[in-house]
């Protein structure tokens, strides 16, 4: 942390230089949000007004009014439910296919938007119809952003622009996208999207100075998530990870739900439900799982179409229910361990995260398979913000402590007869490139088409696509002979760019994959626009803030170079140097970024001549090294 | 030939000065530089051998993450965050190269000039390997529970292990036919393990 600065009247200071460096670690769950600040690596969740709740729900209520997020939102699906979004996660970077898979478990219309065909034959991301107006989850998410980020600016009184934050291991390149926009959307810039498990490892780790295997089991809302660490020397090397993007809490609700309805059409109600009592009914199921955490049994009035029906659930029952989807975490958690090769006695020590694992059944399944009570001493709500705290302030202030996380699907190329070609296993270690070449099956072919995909599976319709694009420009040859290189690349965030590259011509073409499930650039300008005044002066404020930084390495390198060839330095290039310098700082301290590049380019100038004679010296140094060895 | 080596050097980007091309940063202004090519095994500081302490390279490998990886480059300027994903990208090719024997063995084949079997255009002509992989398929395609399955990757994971010896010998003495035709031996062990360890998850799971 830098040092309180005090500056004098009318000496410039470089602007808000403190407050920028403030970054935030932020989960943005499928359930409950958290927002954190880690300072000196001590982190703490930030609390409501009162410095009660941590836990902002993520849901969404918009009323005619500006949208209102967290328990005050929830309170509204007993009187304008069809208004109210919740689980909005679950969407994220989906397209309408994905979600048939989990229609009927969502409490709001979802559609397509008219001309979702991009031309390439790739699903758009659904919207969803929120009391007659039409959504992105994208920006639903902005909006569940947008209040935690308030939290902390009233938390800390200070503006707050930076954050990590996390996302499920298992989330694919659309969904990590997704989070990355809607973030830019809510006025903040991603340091890092890191991994929930990892982020919740990282929050043991400090804590507790461990060493060795750690699994971490994250049982969230919406999505499941199983990751093994190695943790050692102050690096937290992700091993292995795996999950399910749509198995959570929500299904123990649904579970509920569908076996209350069940008795009473048994009893002879006969119910059909809009969304409103839909929503209702999950809000009583998830009040009945909650209570039998602590109880055997719970007793229940539902009240649907005018019927009011008793009804008890008994611990015993609830566990059969969800029985199933239990067993199913930890055959996927098997599977993981199979992949790193590791046996569950070899596991040190097991990390429970995510409200769902309060659930006994849950405990006892993990603790049966490891042989060992798992740790929960970390608040499984809390933890993974705390992390990400953690990390936000490790980013911004330095720190001793290192993430290395892995891909966790892989990725490939669609090649002929649809079947997968992969380029990066699953569980590679990132940032990671790596490419592969193709060639041309055909006389004469003039384009390629270059078709991305993730996921495990073979062949190319059961895996999810990511982008399509084409080569164009192949100079005629026979069949074969072309050389086509695809270049993938996955950067800290887990974000893949794939470059196609023709190698006998040099043709080249470059895509971001974010067109088919992401949202592309100028629908994102226009929410820009629409959403936040300040978008532009943001903009413009990072962008100067690049040019300091940059003016800034380069002063300090041009100093480094005159310390350490003092000797080759004349008179006169030190002094026009040093005039740069000044120069250059003067600029620095205005907020006129032309102005501070001229400058850094005027000492780029000034500095040239000793630059080039440093080379010559040292390039004199080492022919002269050889003619000694050539005589010898 | 000369004896000593002497390193080419290249202008840093930042001061403009003279740096050894395979330097990760300038020693003079501490700029992080873009990757240069090095040889995965010098990079860790080994001799050229495909007998790898694995433990010890991995401590290299973590060493030069904590210098490299891009967390240490998110408050720096856009180039920097940009060479230190390269550098830190390459550190992981050469790392994941090196730790597992088949690319290991792979790598030092083409150091070696040899492109070895199994590639694009290039078809497997052993027919005692083929006939020993279809053997060993067929008896995965009959075995229906676990403790024939386990028995099964314990017997290919010994197998595995010999094969690796004599490669390692091989690769050693320069004997390219022989490493040749055992890495793709390991190649097709390893990957019957994988098959037989998928086969008993889904067991497992039904």
């Amino acid at each position: 942390m830098a040092l309180l600065k005090i500056h004098e009247p009318g000496e410039t200071p470089l602007p808000h230089e403190d407050e920028r460096q403030i970054a935030v670690g932020i989960d943005l769950g499928t359930t409950n949000s958290v927002v954190a600040i880690s300072r000196g690596e001590k982190p703490e969740v930030l609390r409501d007004k009162s410095g009660g709740n941590a836990i902002v729900p993520s849901v969404v209520y918009y009323g005619d009014d500006a949208p209102v997020v967290g328990e005050d939102a929830r309170e509204h699906i007993n009187t304008d439910a069809n208004r109210v979004v919740s689980s909005v996660k679950r969407l994220m970077g989906r397209g309408l296919e994905d979600v048939k898979s989990v229609a009927g478990t969502l409490p709001y219309d979802v559609e397509v938007p008219e001309g979702s065909d991009d031309g390439a034959g790739e699903p758009m991301m659904v919207r969803l119809n929120v009391g007659g107006r039409v959504l992105t989850p994208v920006e639903v998410s902005a909006d569940i952003l947008r209040a935690l980020r308030a939290r902390a600016e009233e938390g800390l009184d200070k503006p707050v622009e930076k954050a990590v934050i996390t996302v499920p291991a298992y989330f694919d390149d659309g969904a990590r996208t997704a989070t990355k926009d809607a973030a830019k959307l809510a006025g903040i810039e991603v340091l890092r999207l890191v991994n929930e498990p990892t982020a919740a490892a990282l929050a043991y780790g400090l804590d507790n100075g461990a060493e060795g295997l750690y699994a971490v089991y994250d049982l969230g809302g919406g999505t499941f998530d199983i990751s093994l660490l190695k943790m050692q020397k102050g690096v937290f090397q992700v091993k292995a990870t795996g999950g399910d993007a749509a198995l959570g809490g929500d299904d123990f609700d649904h579970a509920i739900a569908e076996h209350l309805l069940a008795e009473r059409k048994d009893g002879g109600a006969a119910d059909s439900l809009d969304a409103s009592d839909a929503k209702r009914l999950l809000k009583t199921a998830r009040k009945v799982k909650e209570g039998l955490t602590d109880q055997d049994a719970v007793e229940v009035s539902v009240d649907l179409n005018g019927s009011v029906t008793s009804h008890t659930v008994t611990r015993t029952a609830f566990e059969a229910m969800i029985a199933k989807l239990v067993s199913r975490t930890i055959a996927i958690t098997e599977q993981v361990l199979d992949d790193a090769d590791i046996l569950p006695e070899d596991v040190k020590g097991v990390v429970l995260v995510g409200g769902s694992t309060r659930v006994p059944a849950v405990r006892k399944a993990v603790a049966d398979l490891f042989e060992q009570e798992p740790l929960s001493d970390i608040d499984p709500d809390e933890v993974v913000a705390l992390g990400a705290a953690l990390q936000a302030e490790a980013l911004t202030g330095g720190s001793d402590n290192l993430l290395l996380d892995v891909t966790p699907l892989s990725l490939g190329l669609e090649t002929m007869g649809g079947i997968v070609e992969k380029v990066i296993d699953r569980n590679t270690p990132i940032p990671v490139a790596k490419a592969q070449e193709f060639t041309t099956y055909q006389d004469g072919q003039s384009a390629m088409m270059i078709h991305v995909v993730q996921g495990e599976r073979e062949m190319v319709d059961q895996c999810r696509s990511l982008a399509r694009f084409v080569l164009t420009g192949i100079p005629s040859m026979a069949a074969g002979a072309a050389r086509i290189r695809v270049q993938f690349n996955v950067d800290a965030d887990g974000l893949l760019t794939v470059s196609a590259r023709e190698e006998t011509t040099g043709t080249e073409q470059e895509v971001a994959v974010k067109p088919t499930y992401g949202i592309n650039e100028t629908d994102m300008a226009n929410m820009l626009r629409d959403s936040m005044v300040h978008a532009r002066e943001d903009m413009e404020m990072r962008v100067l803030t690049e040019a300091r930084v940059e003016a800034r390495r380069n002063i300090l390198a041009v100093r480094a170079a005159m310390a350490a060839d003092r000797a080759l330095l004349s008179a006169e290039d030190e002094t026009s140097i040093n005039n740069a310098i000044t120069a250059l700082e003067t600029a620095m301290a205005g907020d006129d970024r032309d102005a501070i590049n001229e400058a850094a380019e005027a000492l780029e100038n000034a500095s040239r001549p000793f630059a080039e004679t440093r080379m010559d010296s040292r390039i004199r140094q080492a022919l002269a090294g050889q003619n000694v060895d050539e005589v010898n | 030939m000369s004896n000593t080596e002497h390193p080419a050097h290249k202008a840093c980007w930042s001061c403009k000065g003279p740096v050894e091309v395979s330097a990760l940063f300038c020693d003079t202004c501490n700029a992080i530089q873009a990757p240069g090519q090095l040889d995965h095994f010098k990079r860790f500081g080994l001799e050229r051998s495909f007998d790898v302490d694995i433990d010890a390279m991995e401590a290299t490998y973590l060493k030069q993450q904590q210098q490299l990886h891009p967390d240490r480059f998110a408050s720096k300027s856009g180039r920097e965050q940009a060479l230190s994903s390269q550098q830190a990208a390459s550190l992981n090719e050469a790392f994941e190269t090196l730790k597992n024997p088949v690319s290991r063995a792979h790598y030092m084949l083409r150091l070696a000039g040899i492109e070895p079997e199994g590639g694009e255009g290039h078809t497997v002509n052993d027919p005692e390997l083929l006939m020993e992989a279809m053997e060993m398929r067929e008896a995965l395609d009959d075995a229906d529970d676990r403790i024939t399955i386990d028995a099964m990757i314990k017997d290919t994971r010994k197998q595995a292990r010999a094969c690796e010896k004599d490669l390692g010998q091989a690769l050693d003495q320069q004997s390219y036919d022989v490493a040749k035709k055992l890495t793709t031996r390991l190649r097709y062990l390893m990957k019957m393990t994988e098959e037989a360890r998928a086969k008993k998850s889904r067991l497992a799971a039904a």
